[in-house]
Formats: structure tokens, sequence, C-alpha cells
């Protein structure tokens, strides 16, 4: 029997232990961002005149950005590619997407120094600086995502719109406003669907670009000049695990049964993306002669390892067999290494891979680092957990399945 | 001729890209091959001469309004135990090495910004506030900074500071090779003054000139390279050194211009917008295809 799936708001406690503990470490975080607008970077961070990038941009930003890439490559999929069978999985997806380059750009704004000036890129432009493309394409692509949630909100609202006391006389113009807002965006969606894609691989890649103008202060064994198409490879690998392990983790954490047909038949794409990724990386070493550098035994030659061996062979290896891919546990197992692979990959290509001249020192993340940016993620959770339950994100399967909904994006 | 046309086409459709994104294509498309005067100025550094007196830091930070002390405390020789660098508080700094030939004549090296004829910081800067000018200056405009310390990832020198200690405002500190004092004709404060002509301000191609001229006349005092003539595309201070200058912790760099590959990858993937444009497309027109397929099939059921 085919179960007709719907999104719908989900009912659940907000609070659990599991989440006042993360309250717990957003609060944290936040205090230590507190600081760092009040008494700036030197008093939070232990950044130096020599390491002027820290876990801030090497995590917070470039990982942030690569985990967010489910959003593009599920819209990809599903609306483009109409493969309505993952409709299931686009709002979930856009959902972590929105949340996670809008603390991308949080933490963009409590890194720069003036940070009051993040509108700069916006009039003075460089064009040939790799920022400034990072900065243009992630900026319009926040707005591009905040569209894409628009029809989440109209369908939330229209028809429930309910204001108390006095406002509650306006509440027909607004219903009526979110009715056109909804036949307009209904009609005009396909353009920025296909945007959000185009801006993300535009941008996925020139954060590769990033580092390689760092030259020869850059370890050999990741500074190559094919590094805006390792990290392009390696966004479209993290994309689905990063859905599979979100779907996961929120049927986990509201009791509900796992979208695993779903999830099992999205996996099939991360071994063959996962292999490219695989060659290029090792096809590069091989051309530039870096496995040389393998051969000692030191910090980068280490980290590079397990990048490869713990985040890309092993995951490979798991979601090629269908045993894996058919168990939930086996599902996230995978999913999570593919995801420490990418994370571990751009921490080590902006921190690991960093070797300035002149400093005996090298950098280790302060306490007030590691707290903002496990601050970031948990208030991300959180801000997950809330919208999930006050808008229709996650899909529920209906019992009576006559009245066939479909979400595909009309007036393609 | 089909494929000319096509080409045609091509361009065509990035310069309208272009325009409708309100972009001047010739803008994006402008490799920093700002033309470089053949006037520059530079300094031309002879580490055999120089006596490691430090008023060039005194003279440095009294030109740049920085609380530089008395003149007289820089004759305090124990600075030269560490190795110091340029930074907030001065954006000069001379370090001394010992000279195995002549230990009684140690040799000393002042450091600041190189001031690079293809810089990494002009090309790196999200907003464009580092620029090379006509008289050679790589300068930085306070006025754009944001703060985001992609500079100095990207000089191959590392030579730009930041202001940590700075809640507003924190500035980018370097040295601008003095360029209000150059601008009202006068020299370069370190240049002006040091007192055993250590420091040679010129046009650049002359001091190229005078700096083979001294390899050639005195063969045996110096090593047989001009440090900064050719490497990272020639800077416009230059250096003669006795011994080699890796020695003298010169960092070792090729003569491919610092920003060279980034700026070739950014450009080619934004060659006339078309690789975005043609993405775009090619994306539409799948979706338009799986899309007509997709209801064909919901007919025939």
């Amino acid at each position: 029997m085919e179960h007709e799936f719907q999104p719908a708001q989900i009912k659940h406690k907000y609070f659990t232990p599991w989440v006042i503990v993360i309250s717990l470490i957003a609060a944290t975080g936040l205090v230590f961002v507190a600081m760092r607008y009040l008494f700036g970077l030197g008093a939070v961070t232990n950044l130096t005149q020599f390491f002027p990038w820290g876990i801030w941009i090497g995590l917070d930003v470039a990982a942030g950005v690569a985990l967010a890439a489910g959003g593009f490559t599920t819209a990809a999929l599903g609306h483009i590619w109409h493969r309505d069978k993952y409709e299931v999985l686009v709002r979930p997806a856009l959902l972590t997407a929105m949340l996670g380059y809008t603390f991308v750009a949080l933490g963009v704004v409590t890194d720069i120094g003036r940070w009051y000036y993040i509108w700069h890129p916006l009039i003075m432009w460089n064009g040939n600086s790799a920022l400034f493309e990072v900065g243009m394409c992630v900026m319009i692509y926040l707005s591009v995502l905040y569209i894409e949630f628009l029809p989440i909100l109209t369908e939330r609202f229209i028809g429930r719109v309910n204001l108390p006391g006095i406002l509650s006389a306006f509440n027909k113009v607004i219903d009526s406003l979110l009715r056109l807002l909804d036949r307009t965006l209904n009609k005009f969606m396909f353009v920025f669907i296909i945007a959000g894609v185009v801006l993300s691989c535009l941008h996925q890649s020139s954060l590769g670009t990033l580092m390689i103008i760092a030259g020869a202060k850059m370890h050999p064994l990741w500074q190559t000049p094919v590094l805006p198409l390792l990290f392009l490879l390696s966004a479209f690998s993290v994309g689905f695990p990063m859905v599979i392990m979100e779907s996961i983790s929120a049927s986990k954490s509201f009791r509900l049964k796992p979208e695993k047909d779903v999830l099992t038949s999205l996996s099939r794409f991360v071994g063959p993306i996962l292999g490219v990724y695989l060659a290029a990386k090792i096809g590069d070493m091989f051309i530039r002669e870096t496995f040389v550098y393998l051969t000692e035994l030191n910090l980068a030659s280490i980290m590079f390892t397990i990048e490869i061996v713990v985040g890309v062979v092993i995951p490979l290896r798991m979601f090629l067999s269908s045993s894996v891919r058919q168990s939930t546990t086996g599902l996230y197992i995978a999913s999570m290494l593919v995801i420490l692979g990418v994370v571990l990959n751009r921490f080590n290509n902006f921190v690991i891979a960093y070797n300035p001249p002149y400093t005996e020192t090298s950098y280790f993340p302060s306490i007030g680092e590691i707290s903002v940016t496990l601050g970031f993620v948990a208030l991300e959770i959180l801000l997950y957990r809330a919208f999930v339950m006050i808008f229709p994100i996650i899909s529920l399967p209906v019992k009576s399945a006559l009245k066939k909904t479909k979400y595909a994006i009309k007036g393609v | 001729m089909g494929e000319l046309n096509r080409r045609n086409f091509l361009k065509t459709l990035g310069v309208v890209g272009a325009t409708v994104s309100g972009i001047p294509a010739n803008k994006l498309l402008a490799q920093s091959k700002t033309e470089l005067s053949e006037d520059r100025m530079g300094v031309l550094v002879d580490t055999t001469v120089c006596i490691g007196c430090r008023r060039c830091e005194w003279a440095c930070k009294s030109a740049h309004d920085i609380e530089a002390g008395n003149l007289e405390s820089y004759s305090d020789e124990s600075v030269f135990d560490k190795m110091r660098r340029p930074g907030n508080d001065g954006y000069t700094a001379v370090n001394r090495y010992e000279n195995i030939q002549n230990p009684n004549k140690p040799i000393n090296v002042k450091v600041q910004c190189m001031h690079c004829d293809r810089p990494a910081c002009v090309s790196a800067c999200i907003v464009g506030a580092f620029s090379k000018k006509e008289n050679g200056s790589v300068v930085w405009d306070g006025s754009k900074c944001i703060g985001c310390r992609y500079c100095m990832v990207a000089c191959p020198f590392q030579v730009p500071t930041f202001e940590y200690d700075k809640a507003i405002q924190p500035n980018i500190n370097k040295c601008d090779f003095c360029f209000g004092r150059t601008s009202e004709g006068l020299l370069p404060a370190c240049v002006e003054i040091c007192p055993v002509e250590a420091l040679t301000y010129g046009r650049r191609r002359h001091l190229v000139e005078v700096a083979e001229k001294r390899m050639e006349l005195y063969p045996d005092r110096y090593i047989n390279k001009i440090y900064g003539f050719t490497e990272v595309g020639g800077t416009s201070w230059m250096y003669l050194a006795s011994k080699n200058f890796e020695e003298l912790d010169f960092p070792k760099l090729g003569d491919k211009p610092a920003p060279g590959v980034s700026e070739s990858i950014q450009h080619g993937i934004f060659a006339y917008f078309v690789p975005p444009i043609a993405l775009y497309a090619l994306l539409g027109g799948i979706m338009w295809i799986s899309k007509n397929k997709d209801s064909k099939v919901e007919g025939k059921e």
C-alpha cells in the first residue's frame, strides 16, 4: 500500500532534557559573542598577526556553507529533475540551508573587525577577489533561500490569520495579501530555484579559490589550482548525507517513523558522487606528486589521511553496500562520516594547511572561539526544532489518501 | 561560420547578462593588469651598509603618529635578541643576523611592506581597500576596509597587521611608503633619516641599475642577487646582501605574481558571465524537459 505524505507541523513538547543541554551551549556561545562585540576580537580569540583566520572562518563559514549544500542538491533533484519521490525531503533541506546560511552570515559578521561595514561589498566591488564573489553569492543566495521559504509561510497562514484584539481588523487584508503573494510566487518560483542552484555552484567552488592566493603559505597536500573543483565536488557529496542525517535525527527526536524508503533510494546517489570526489582528490595528488608529503609523519599528513580514509573512503564503501543503505543505523553512520570528512576538509584547508612564515607558535582555537562555534550550531538546532513545530516542514503520512496533494512547483 | 556565429551569440549573451545584472563587464574582466608606471619609485636596501641604528624605526613612527619615544633609546641593542616584525606599533623593524666572515660587522635587515608590483592584498581585498599607486606605493584605504583580514592571509611577506584589541574601527596597518609625504615631494621618513645611505630612494628601474653596478664593482661584498627584482612579479623595495637571503629570513618565492592563479580561476568562472548563465540555461532546460516527461507519464496513467 502506498502512503501519501504531506508536510505538517510537528506536535511535540519543545523542551526535553537534551534540548535544555543544547540551550545551555547556545547561551554560553552568546555570552562570548557579546564579549567579542564589546571588547574586540583579541579579547575572545587566539588569532594573531600570523593567523588571521581561525575556526570561525574554517568551521562556521567554510564548513557551514558546505553542510548547507543539502538545500541546493535536494532542490535540484526534486524540482529541476522532478523526482517527486524526494519531494518530502525538499522542505527540511531548505530549512537547514536557510538556517545554515543565516548562521554563516552571522559567523562572518562576528569574525570581521568592522562588522557594521558588512554592506560595503555591495557597493565597493573588487572583481579580482574570490572573497568578493563568495560574499556576493552568499548574500544573494541567502535572499533566494528566504524567498523559497515564503510559500511555506503562506501555506501556514492563509485562512488562518488570527491577530489578537484590535489588530483582528486587519485579518482579512493580510489574508488576501498572503494569497496574492502565494499566487505570484507560484508563477515565478522556478526562477529562484534555478538561481539558487547556480549561485550555490558558484560560491561553493569559489570558497575553494579563497586559499589559493595564500600560495606557498599553504601546505602542498591541500594547495592546488583545482581546489574550486574539489570544494564543489565535496559540497555535492555532502548534500544528501546531510539530508539523510537530519531526517533520521528528526525522526528519532520526534519519535516518527523515518522515511526509510526515500532515504535508501536517495543514498544510492551518494556513493558515485563520493567516488568522483575521491578520484579527483587522488588524481590531483598524483599529478602534483604530493603523496611524498604523506611519508613524513606530522600533523598535516595525519590530518590529510584521516580526512581521506575516515571521511571519504570508508563512507564510500558503506554507501556502495546495499545492506548499509537498507539499514537506518548504517545510513546514519555513513552519512555522519561524510559530514565529518567534509568538515575536516574545510578545517584542514583553512586552519591546518595554513603555515605562515615568521612564527614558531601555531594556532589553537580559544575557549571563546570554540564556545561561539558550538553555540551557533546549538542555536541552529533549536531554531530548526522550533520551525518544524511552527511550520509545515516535515512530511507525515496521511491516512486518507483521497486528496492528492502535489507540491511540485507550478508555473514551469 | 556557424561556430563563429555561435561564439558571437555567446559573447553578446554574456555582455547582455552583465548589463542586465548591472555590472560593467570590463570592470569584472579587468585582471589586475593595471598599467604599472615606468616611473614608479622604489627603495634599494643595502644590508651591507646598514648599521642597525634603528633611526628608521623612530622616523617611521613619528611620521605615522605612533608613540615613538626618544631617539636615544633606540641605540639599545638588546632588542636584536629577538626577531621582530613590522606591527601596529611601527611599520618597520630592523633585525640583526650574525656575519660569519666578519663577526664584528653583523648584518642588519630592515623589514617593511615590499610594495609588490602585483600585490596579493590588492587582488584579495573584498572591497578593494588596497590600491597600487602610480608612484609604486601600495596603500590601504581605511574608509572601505571591513576588517576581514583576507589581506593578511594573502600577503606572501606576512606584512599587514590588524588591531585585535579594538572593538570599534580596528585598522589594518602596514608601511604606506609614506604616501602622504611623497605626494608633497618629501622623502619617505626612513630614507630621509638613514645616516649611512643604506636606503636609496629612486625610480625602480634606476635602482635596478644601481644594484647591478654595485654587484659588478664589489663582487666580494654581495651575493649575485637582487631580492625583489623578480620575486612574486617584482617588488618596489629591493635588497642587496652579502649572504643567502633565506638565511636572512626572506621568504623563498617564485617569480609568478601572487594573485595570478586565483585571478585566472576567478575570471575563468566568470568569463563574460557565460558559465553561470549557461549553467542557468542548462538547468532551466532540464527542468522543462523533466517536467514535460512527468506530465506525459501522468497522462498515461
